[in-house]
């Protein structure tokens, strides 16, 4: 079992004839994933990779009953296939586009809210269900199915992270990378509710960083939950220099020691460990995951 | 991208915001003619940098008649004005704002901003407006009141009223201000900003509503919808590594130690950057490489770290992700290695899609790589071997 994500989701991808899409469209077919059909507005009625394409996402999902969309549109129109998928009812849609401009995302939000779509992203590398189905961009080989759920903003970091779990003879039910802009879909906090409500899920690893308050959430979900699976973080950053942008817009801290200790902070006080550095990651979820038997 | 508060005013008034009358000067003769044609006393003479606190770092002056404006024109123009919004060094005052100084009855803060944590538009207001907002705001002595506003449908004045009331704002001033915050949300969606922000917003004895300070930001991401305002840009005031990054694919930023920083994903870069300092040592830099960098574009972008002398060591922490594997990363640091001519010892970690290529382009461009099978002890040799230990 895993969440979001299962071996039956039938997925459609926006934008599958550039070159992203191609390359990523193949990549998801050579793990396994259900890979539907493609939408590329104005090549309606061709076949790409032996799948057909439509023009719209309405059109796509009626014919192929997909349940999952993956967007691989340029920054310019990638606000507007979301709110394609959105209003199509989607119910999984993740979007990988980096630098969309964030009045977009604003309106992706407003148009989300009572709908029946869940958004992973945008910048995100996906969602991945390991010997299931990969639904995003990320570097597979080093997963394997198992028991930890992760939760993450940044991809690379989550590659890294993800094999450490699996050196320290545990997998992933499921990796989720929520997205490096300050305002993206699906929270921390959101996707750590539906680790904690998934029965495969033991354990869950939440990768944060400096800048934006999604850690701080997740700290007060969890001080007024008080689940019962362990949780293990990792706040990358401390050393970040003040006041600079790093990289992802929503690493913007004043100051990143004092950003990151905050974090810690508020975590710990609620009862989620947090790792001591990067590289102990995979051991510090398995001693907690010891730990419970 | 960040506006001078002369740029943010004129693009503002067309949406309805009104400020004093003032021309932007680069000369203290230029400065003078503009009090002339003015007309009036007293006059502000304000250094036109990209960063808030001027006002308590000198950087606006008071003038009566055009010779004294001259005379504060010079003493700022040319000059590094160093606030508490700018490093250390301070930015160099390039033009001088001549306004009319005004005479404010009471004054307000207001912005306009994308509030990440809700995802929506926000207004901010308060009451009094000034330079230590945010010193108030710790202090507790003051808070901003919050308005979400849709991006796609009218706002409902009468909410903007009432939060108008909740600093103490009432009548026709309020109904005013009111008027110049639909405005600016439409300025705010019209030209994709990502700040506007007014500090402070007088509102005169003539319940006149006038623009003392804006400072506004545009959205990089969505300058593309916007041709003619990057040329707004000033690329005077960011600095060669960040403009230059920017063009090449990577976020990259420069620091002061002597390790150089390799890494591909914000995430990854970071936590290098810990491990390195939680082992002693001083990164030289923070490196973002973006997914869809070539190898050439990684190449200038270690061009940058290269040319910095102060750099002894290189750690390279690579895991080849979906969209970039190793070996295109090696490929880049060795072009530019070989390039540089430095010869400087590599410690990697190399992890993921394609390691094993990267491992034999790195022999290829004849790197010496001293490699570490797990990140943790890579960063504790790099700094070993930076402070001549290993």
């Amino acid at each position: 079992m895993a969440i979001l994500l299962n071996a039956d989701t039938r997925i459609l991808v926006q934008g599958m004839t550039g070159w992203a899409g191609t390359h990523h469209t193949t990549q998801m077919m050579e793990y396994g994933s259900r890979v539907v059909a493609g939408v590329r507005p104005g090549k309606g009625g061709r076949s790409h990779l032996n799948l057909p394409v439509f023009d719209g996402v309405r059109a796509a999902k009626e014919a192929t009953g997909a349940d999952a969309s993956i967007v691989f549109v340029p920054p310019a129109s990638a606000g507007a296939a979301m709110l394609e998928a959105i209003e199509a009812e989607i119910p999984l849609v993740v979007a990988v586009t980096e630098r969309v401009p964030v009045l977009d995302m604003v309106r992706v939000r407003e148009a989300l809210k009572g709908s029946r779509t869940t958004l992973v992203g945008a910048n995100s590398q996906g969602v991945l269900s390991p010997g299931l189905s990969k639904l995003g961009v990320m570097a597979t080989g080093g997963e394997r199915p198992g028991v930890v759920g992760v939760a993450s903003r940044s991809a690379s970091l989550t590659s890294e992270v993800v094999a450490q779990i699996t050196a320290a003879g545990l997998g992933q039910s499921t990796t989720v990378g929520v997205g490096g802009d300050p305002v993206h879909g699906l929270s921390m906090r959101e996707c750590l509710e539906l680790f904690l409500a998934d029965p495969d899920t033991r354990g869950v690893v939440l990768i944060g960083e400096i800048g934006g308050t999604e850690e701080q959430e997740v700290a007060e979900f969890v001080a007024g939950a008080k689940p019962s699976k362990p949780i293990v973080a990792l706040i990358v950053g401390a050393h970040a220099p003040a006041e600079r942008r790093m990289g992802h817009a929503g690493a913007l801290a004043l100051n990143g020691a004092a950003a990151a200790a905050a974090k810690t902070r508020a975590l710990e006080k609620a009862g989620v460990r947090v790792a001591p550095s990067a590289d102990l990651v995979g051991r510090t979820i398995a001693d907690a995951l010891a730990r419970t038997h | 991208m960040r506006l001078h508060e002369f740029q943010a005013k004129r693009l503002l008034a067309d949406y309805g915001l009104t400020a004093p009358r003032g021309a932007v000067a680069v000369t203290p003769a230029e400065a003078e003619s503009v009090a002339r044609d003015l007309g009036v006393a007293p006059l502000a003479v304000k250094a036109q940098i990209q960063a808030g606190a001027r006002g308590a770092a000198g950087g606006v002056r008071m003038a009566h008649g055009p010779s004294m404006v001259r005379s504060a024109a010079e003493a700022l123009l040319g000059q590094k004005l160093a606030t508490a919004q700018t490093d250390g060094r301070g930015l160099t005052v390039r033009r001088v704002y001549v306004e009319e100084a005004v005479r404010a009855e009471r004054t307000l803060y207001l912005a306009l901003l994308v509030d990440h944590e809700l995802g929506a538009l926000t207004l901010l207001a308060a009451s009094p407006g000034g330079e230590d907002i945010e010193a108030r705001e710790r202090a507790g002595t003051l808070t901003r009141e919050r308005l979400a506003l849709s991006v796609s449908a009218e706002p409902d004045e009468a909410e903007i009223v009432a939060l108008l009331g909740r600093v103490g704002l009432e009548g026709e001033p309020a109904r005013k201000v009111a008027a110049l915050v639909k405005g600016l949300r439409r300025a705010f969606v019209e030209l994709d900003a990502s700040l506007i922000e007014i500090n402070p917003l007088a509102v005169t004895a003539e319940g006149d509503v006038l623009a003392l300070d804006v400072k506004m930001t545009l959205d990089d991401n969505a300058l593309f919808r916007h041709g003619d305002l990057a040329s707004l840009r000033d690329e005077d005031e960011a600095d060669r590594e960040r403009l230059s990054a920017h063009r090449d694919q990577l976020n990259f930023v420069q620091l002061d130690g002597d390790i150089g920083l390799v890494s591909n994903g914000a995430g990854l870069g970071l936590a290098t950057l810990d491990m390195v300092t939680a082992a002693g040592g001083r990164a030289a830099n923070f490196m973002d490489i973006r997914t869809t960098a070539t190898s050439l574009d990684i190449a200038h972008g270690f061009a940058l770290l290269l040319d910095n002398p102060a750099i002894r060591t290189l750690l390279v922490n690579v895991h080849g992700g979906g969209m970039q594997s190793c070996d295109t990363i090696a490929e880049g640091l060795g072009v530019a290695l070989r390039r540089s001519g430095r010869k400087l010892p590599v410690v990697a970690r190399l992890a993921g899609l394609n390691a094993e290529f990267a491992r034999s382009r790195f022999a290829n461009f004849g790197c010496a790589v001293m490699e570490e099978p797990d990140m943790g002890a890579a960063a504790r040799r790099a700094v070993a071997v930076a402070a001549g230990r290993a």
